[in-house]
Formats: C-alpha cells, structure tokens, sequence
C-alpha cells in the first residue's frame, strides 16, 4: 500500500498590508509548500481580490475558494509547484 | 527513425531553449519588449521590485477618490495578458541605500532613477545567474526619460549593473551596440526596434499591432519619487528627524491624509477619508491618535510629541476642524496613547484663516 504524504493546510495573515505586499506573502509562503497543499490569505487590501487570483493563475496555482466577510478577504490557494 | 534521418537528428545539436527575465513595472513598453522577445521563440518570465515607492497600490487600494480605477497591480496584469510568470521581490530594505545615497544624485525631485534602474538590473543579474536563465530584458527607449534613458546613461545601466551585454532593450535596440543574444543568434537584431525620443506613437502603433488594446499610462512613471507632492513629504521628514533611515511605514503613511508640521518634533496627520481613517486606524497602537467624539469626523495620527499644552491644543483644535463640527462653538475629542489611556478634551473647531500656511506640510 503506498503512503500518500499529508496535505498541510497553511493560514496567513496579510491583514493591513497593501498591494503588493499581500501577493509577496502569499508568494514567499507557497514557495515552502508542496503540491496540493493549501494556504488560506486573510487580507483588507481590495487588491488582493484581483491579485491573489491572478498571480495564482500565471504560476499554475488553483484557488479554491474567495470569501469577502467584514472587510476581509479570504483566499484559499491550492500549490501546484509542477507547472511549467 | 530511417537511417537518413538519424544521420541529420545526430548532425544538429539540439537547440537549447533560451530564457529571458523582464522587468516588468506594469507599464506599456515592459510589456511591448516582452512580446518582442517572446515573438523570436524565447521562454520569458518577469520580475518586479517592490521598493515600497510604487504610485499604484497603496493609495488606490485605500482611497475612495481612486474608486473609479480598477484595484489591480498593472504589473501582475500585463504578465496574465502576456502569459507570463511574475517574481515580485521585496527589495524594501536593499532600496534604502539606494534612495538615500544615489551616486548619480537625484532627478526633479528625490528620484535617484539612475541608480534606482542599475539596482534592479543589478537584482536581475542575481535572479538569473540563481535561476540559471540567458539574458535579461527591459522595456527601456533611449531618450524617453531624462535621467535613466538617456544615450550617455544606458551604457552606465549596463555597466554598473553587471548585465553589460546580457541585458537587452528591444524597443532600442537598433539604436544600441548588439548584445550577446544577438551574436549569439539566440534573438534576430532585425526583429527588434530603433524607438527614441519622448513620443509614444511608435510605441502605440507596436502596441496596436500586437493587439494590445488596454494598458496602464502612468504620468511621469509609477513611483512617488517623482512626485512633487510626495517629495515635499519626504524632505520634511528627512529635515525634522535625527536621521534620514526610515521604515516602510514611514514611507506609506507619506501618502495618507493631510500632513501638518506643527513643530520640528511634531506632524499630525489627519485622514483625508473613510477609507484611509479605516487603513489608519491599523498604527493607533504605534502611535498616538486623536478623533473626536462628539461628532463623526477624521482620525489623526500624532508623528513625535507634545511639548506643550499650546502644541496640543492646536492638534485638537485642527482635528476639530476637520469633523462635522466644524462649525459648531466646540468639539470634544479623545487622545488615545499607545498603551491605550485615553483622554477627553473640548475645544472650539479651528478657524481657517487660523491655519498657518507654513504647517502644511
């Protein structure tokens, strides 16, 4: 029987950063994950609605899911560290 | 595989796939280099510095004046419309040594552009030797700018930076001596460009061409550096303190509210709007603050202290001025400490003609 390695699940704070520096975050926690973790990005900045997204996007990164609640938004990135 | 082919498949090396980095600032000419170089078959990726001085960002992402511009960062953009990965590296820190001690001085105001474009080519030169890529590109054009595009400076670029004949500018490079891509026959020289000048028309007309039909048109470039306004800011700063280092909060609170030098030791700062009292209200356990309480109104942010009752009244009394009570006989507000004491005072609103001039920072 093969042993499948355990997903992580990581949560960042990005609260109160401004553009760019929520993706930077976002950036610099994914590159220590592997693929098919995920990382939930908690930010205030309406940027990272656009951002995150699309920095996911041109580095093969899938979000999962986009929560806006009480002026936060939510991000959840499942890492793909395979694309080319 | 016929053996003739398999005498022609051992003959031809095989061809490497040669790899660029691109600055790209989210401007239109980083994005027109990009699509030359990607046109002769090169595998390009960008790179992006964050120095903490960019003009989008920030304010946009915290005024409701900006509520009209889309809430995007141009240069995460322009790399989506070009299919493109993007490293956007944090360089907050490094910058320091560059803003305060420019060896090519600085521009109209405190942009020290010279020294500012040979960092990041600089930062490049690092990336690729690191990534193992070619060469590098930027959307630079001899003689668009005035100090770091220009004839005699982009051979300084070069030079200083280390990219020497590894850093190609696609929209001039006609105008340039040829780079080792091009001796190399990795790019076709005739499949560049030979722009110069201020005039964006080549430029638009390449733009048009390649399809491009949205694109961001900063005026005078994409950092505060060169803004007059935020210039004024930053040598009030530098002027009034012991020293000239900073933090990034420093820098961005820059472009937050009203700024008011009441004293060498003491800047109030008030929101100009909900959203920057919103963004604000993120350093009142980093700094003083002041809003008042008997009616809806502007947080302030005290930079230094108090020294005297006569310092603090005028903070009170521009902080009311600043509310809906404006025109009310008096205002009640609460200072707030950074241990989060808090104190109430009522003053009457200051009057405009009370307004010193020389406090407006």
């Amino acid at each position: 029987m093969s042993h499948q390695p355990e997903k992580s699940h990581q949560q960042l704070d990005a609260r109160r950063l401004l553009c760019p520096l929520p993706v930077i975050r976002a950036q610099d926690a994914v590159a220590k994950l592997k693929t098919g973790d995920l990382l939930t990005v908690t930010s205030t900045d309406p940027g990272a609605k656009m951002d995150i997204p699309s920095w996911s996007r041109i580095n093969g990164h899938k979000v999962i899911e986009i929560i806006e609640k009480d002026n936060e938004i939510i991000i959840t990135i499942e890492v793909n560290q395979e694309s080319e | 595989m016929e053996p003739a082919q398999e005498k022609q498949f051992k003959e031809q090396p095989i061809k490497k796939q040669r790899k660029a980095v691109a600055l790209i600032s989210g401007g239109l000419d980083s994005m027109l280099a990009v699509r030359a170089i990607q046109e002769q078959g090169i595998h390009v990726e960008g790179i992006n510095f964050f120095t903490g001085f960019c003009v989008e960002g920030h304010t946009h992402a915290v005024r409701k004046k900006h509520k009209d511009k889309q809430k995007r960062n141009n240069a995460l953009w322009v790399a989506e419309q070009l299919g493109v990965k993007l490293h956007i590296v944090d360089v907050v820190e490094e910058y320091k040594d560059i803003l305060l001690n420019p060896v090519h001085g600085y521009g109209k105001n405190v942009n020290p552009c010279l020294d500012c474009k040979t960092f990041m080519v600089k930062k490049a030169v690092e990336w690729i030797k690191e990534h193992d890529f070619d060469f590098i590109i930027t959307g630079e054009v001899v003689g668009q700018r005035p100090m770091s595009q220009r004839r005699e400076t982009m051979p300084i670029v070069a030079k200083d930076s280390g990219g020497d004949d590894l850093l190609v500018r696609p929209l001039s490079a006609k105008q340039l001596p040829a780079t080792l891509p091009e001796r190399e026959g990795w790019l076709d020289r005739d499949k560049m460009y030979d722009f110069s000048g201020r005039t964006r028309k080549p430029q638009m007309a390449l733009a048009e061409k390649y399809g491009f039909k949205d694109y961001a048109q900063p005026a005078g470039g994409c950092c505060m550096l060169t803004d007059e306004n935020y210039a004024i800011k930053l040598k009030d700063m530098w002027t009034n303190r012991s020293s000239r280092e900073y933090e990034l909060d420093d820098i961005i609170m820059l472009k937050m509210g009203r700024h008011f030098r009441l004293a060498p030791h003491l800047k109030i700062i008030i929101g100009r709007e909900e959203g920057e009292n919103n963004f604000m209200q993120g350093y009142k356990n980093l700094m003083v603050s002041i809003f008042p309480i008997s009616h809806p109104g502007a947080l302030c942010l005290v930079d230094g202290e108090f020294k005297s009752d006569e310092e603090l009244n005028q903070a009170l009394s521009l902080v009311a001025r600043y509310s809906k009570g404006k025109n009310d006989p008096e205002v009640t507000l609460k200072v707030r400490q950074i241990d989060a004491t808090e104190a109430e005072y009522t003053v009457a609103p200051m009057l405009e003609g009370d307004i010193n001039k020389e406090w407006i920072v």
